[in-house]
């Protein structure tokens, strides 16, 4: 009952904000809504930081209200586009959920471990503080528990990669009612216990609940370091693994042996596994480099080599490519187009920039490594 | 192409003086530093102003339109509609025009971005975008391909072919400037270039279709919409919003002819153009263009357009900056002997009037011998 009001509720609001955009148009009445409030607006969804918790000495939960805009996540596992202003400009990054799904405009959180030289990553960690407004992209992804769940799970993690795994875990705590037989072995590596993040959490969960074992391996610990997990220990681990269906989450190491491993036994439809994929390292300007870097464009299905010196507007247009275009020095702003992958240098400036989703001036940028335009 | 400067004293006949190209290239390397500097120091504080006009300009528009629903109360109306013009002279020149020259991409927010941003304005941004940042800025008073010297209507330039009927053109200058903005989305669906086969039919209509639809929307909003809101105010209110709008025309027309058209600022033929140098384009952006001078509440209304010469040279940078880095520029154009033209507004204005009228009349003398002549755009 009270369910139907807030969707009837919601129904009428936006019946009328339709209405009302024939007042406000070309900007919408979200737009000045916004004014009063960011969270307001469903044209840029946002949500606002109402609590910050410390989990490890780098690693900080954010707990998160949500606005008007925002689409929750459907499914245990799935990640949120994050977007935070830092100098004036926008970054966006993908956090996986560490909350089961929730209704919508109910708070959920993201857990962030500052990696060494993230720029976003140490903002996200170490420096918001509570009513900040952080821009919101949809929850998605599928990486995530199937509906109803697999009753034997193996879940194999290691350090800020239990985040997903961890939303699972709530998710099946606060479930209720769990098929006769479920078993859900989580198999998690931190470097010691002091620094594995949600390490608490795990413990009282393993303690609490009859179908969850936790086996915690640790890098660093003890007077003889163990190393990292590798998957010779898995069958001593967990004889059955061939059994359970298994979700992978962390370094790129660990999730290719797991593919590996799973693909030689036949199994592969078993795994599934979510890549955290940092940035590429900016490759250095000096003269050592490869003179030519690959360039693909993603929806013509085209690929390409161009010369580190070749803005990526000719490239593609020596390619057959379709590609927008103006003034061709830089100056008219019509040949901006999406970058998916890779990094690109101001051919002006000698600036090096890219994330996926810039939108780079292909007319006076050239591909620095290898370039994949959403073109 | 010839770089030689109207007022450069060892080059008493400009057409005939040679290129110099070494004083253009080190003109080049102190504007792109002036650039460089900008661009490592762009930040928060750039980010804030633009949220901060964009705040102003959308409670303007809100204070505006509530205090023309009670218009028949001559206090309201008086503010209101001063309240929308101001918003709406906002929405077009600091914001509209600067962020969709992509002068705000950089913060990489898809709320405040040239690819994303529509504005309060009859022609669609997408169509502004083409003849303004493209054909403009990138042939800037370069006769036959610069729409905007004279915007296919008017004879701006002595390079310019005289006909009968620009004889008549400081008349529909004026009849035309409260219509500015209608005006303006009839120009950039570039009828002429159709005519010309530079632009297919198929794509003209189209634009034709988006432009009409576009400026229905407009008008539909602030002569229909709003008044038939305001009740028994519905007619003061429509008088407001037309009020507005008007003003708002005619400010734009004010600001956009005194940017390029004021005595001082030169023209240019293809030919000259050939071949030519970053260091030799932005000659001829400080060269094509004029600045207005004052304080700045007038440099904000003209969405720091006052700062022509500025913005021609750096159409990129962030607007709020083209203040700060004006006496630095101006400094190293006046060492390279280059002229920087400046001056009151009403002095820019008047001086804009007068070329108006000057080339109504046919060239009262010819052109120097050997000087290259403009190709008929026609």
């Amino acid at each position: 009952m009270a369910l139907h009001r807030i969707v009837w509720s919601e129904g009428v609001v936006r019946l009328v904000l339709t209405a009302v955009d024939r007042l406000t148009t070309p900007l919408l009445a979200d737009d000045y809504l916004a004014l009063a409030d960011p969270l307001l607006s469903r044209r840029w969804p946002a949500g606002r930081v109402t609590q910050v918790r410390a989990e490890t000495a780098d690693a900080t939960t954010l707990v998160i209200r949500p606005g008007r805009g925002w689409r929750p996540a459907r499914m245990a596992g799935q990640y949120v586009p994050v977007g935070v202003r830092i100098d004036g400009v926008l970054h966006w990054r993908t956090y996986s959920l560490t909350t089961p799904p929730g209704r919508p405009g109910e708070p959920f959180s993201i857990t962030v471990r500052a990696l060494p030289d993230g720029r976003v990553s140490q903002h996200l960690a170490h420096r918001v503080r509570p009513g900040e407004v952080l821009r919101l992209g949809p929850a998605q992804g599928e990486f995530h528990l199937p509906d109803p769940p697999p009753g034997r799970l193996l879940l194999l993690t290691a350090g800020i990669g239990i985040t997903p795994v961890m939303a699972m875990l709530r998710a099946l705590a606060a479930g209720g009612r769990l098929a006769a037989g479920t078993d859900v072995l989580l198999v998690h590596s931190a470097p010691d216990p002091a620094r594995t993040v949600f390490g608490p959490e795990l413990r009282a969960m393993d303690q609490r609940l009859p179908w969850f074992r936790l086996y915690e391996h640790h890098t660093r610990a003890g007077a003889r370091p163990a190393g990292h997990l590798t998957l010779a220990r898995l069958p001593a681990v967990c004889p059955d693994w061939r059994e359970r269906a298994t979700f992978v989450c962390g370094p790129a190491a660990l999730l290719e042996s797991a593919r590996r491993r799973w693909a030689v036994e036949g199994l592969a439809g078993r795994l599934h596994f979510e890549r955290f994929c940092p940035l590429p390292p900016a490759p250095s300007l000096g003269g050592t480099g490869p003179q030519t870097a690959r360039v693909s464009f993603a929806a013509s299905g085209v690929e390409t080599a161009a010369g580190t010196g070749t803005p990526l507007l000719e490239a593609g247009e020596a390619a057959g490519v379709a590609m927008p275009s103006g003034c061709r020095m830089g100056i008219c702003f019509g040949c901006v187009s999406p970058l998916l992958h890779g990094r690109v240098r101001d051919l002006r400036t000698g600036e090096v920039r890219g994330e996926p989703g810039d939108l780079i001036q292909t007319c006076v940028s050239a591909a620095c490594g290898p370039v994949t335009l959403d073109l | 192409m010839a770089t030689a400067l109207p007022t450069d004293p060892a080059a008493p006949d400009p057409s005939d003086a040679p290129p110099r190209s070494t004083d253009t290239e080190a003109l080049g390397r102190e504007l792109d530093r002036i650039r460089a500097e900008v661009l490592a120091r762009r930040g928060a504080e750039d980010a804030r102003y633009i949220h901060t006009v964009v705040a102003v300009h959308r409670r303007l528009e809100v204070g505006g339109r509530l205090a023309l629903a009670i218009s028949l109360l001559p206090p309201a109306w008086l503010a209101g509609t001063a309240a929308l013009t101001t918003a709406k002279i906002l929405e077009n020149l600091e914001l509209g025009h600067n962020i969709m020259h992509g002068q705000w991409d950089w913060m990489r927010d898809p709320a405040i971005h040239s690819t994303t941003w529509e504005w309060d304005n009859p022609t669609p941004a997408y169509a502004w975008k083409h003849t303004h940042n493209h054909i403009h800025h990138t042939w800037t008073n370069v006769v036959g391909r610069d729409r905007d010297l004279g915007f296919t209507v008017l004879r701006m330039s002595e390079e310019q072919p005289w006909r009968p009927v620009h004889l008549l053109q400081p008349f529909y200058t004026a009849l035309g400037a409260p219509f500015f903005e209608w005006l303006a989305a009839l120009y950039d669906l570039e009828a002429d270039a159709v005519l010309q086969r530079r632009k297919p039919l198929r794509a003209f209509l189209r634009d034709a279709v988006n432009t009409v639809c576009k400026g229905a929307r407009q008008a539909a909003k602030d002569y229909l919409l709003f008044p038939l809101l305001a009740g028994p105010s519905a007619v003061p209110c429509l008088l407001g919003n037309l009020t507005a709008n008007t003003a708002r025309s005619l400010w734009a027309h004010t600001v956009i002819f005194c940017g390029h058209f004021p005595d001082g600022v030169r023209s240019f033929t293809e030919e000259e153009t050939e071949h030519e140098t970053r260091g030799q384009w932005y000659l001829r952006q400080a060269l094509g263009s004029a600045n207005i001078e004052g304080g700045t509440a007038l440099h904000v209304l003209t969405g720091n357009l006052s700062h022509q010469i500025e913005h021609h040279l750096f159409p990129d940078l962030p607007s709020n900056r083209y203040a700060e880095i004006a006496p630095r520029v101006r400094d190293v154009l006046t060492a390279h002997g280059i002229p920087y033209t400046t001056g009151p507004l009403l002095q820019q204005y008047a001086s804009t009037w007068a070329r108006i009228c000057r080339m109504a009349l046919p060239n009262l003398h010819r052109a120097a011998p050997g000087r290259p002549r403009g190709e008929d755009p026609a």
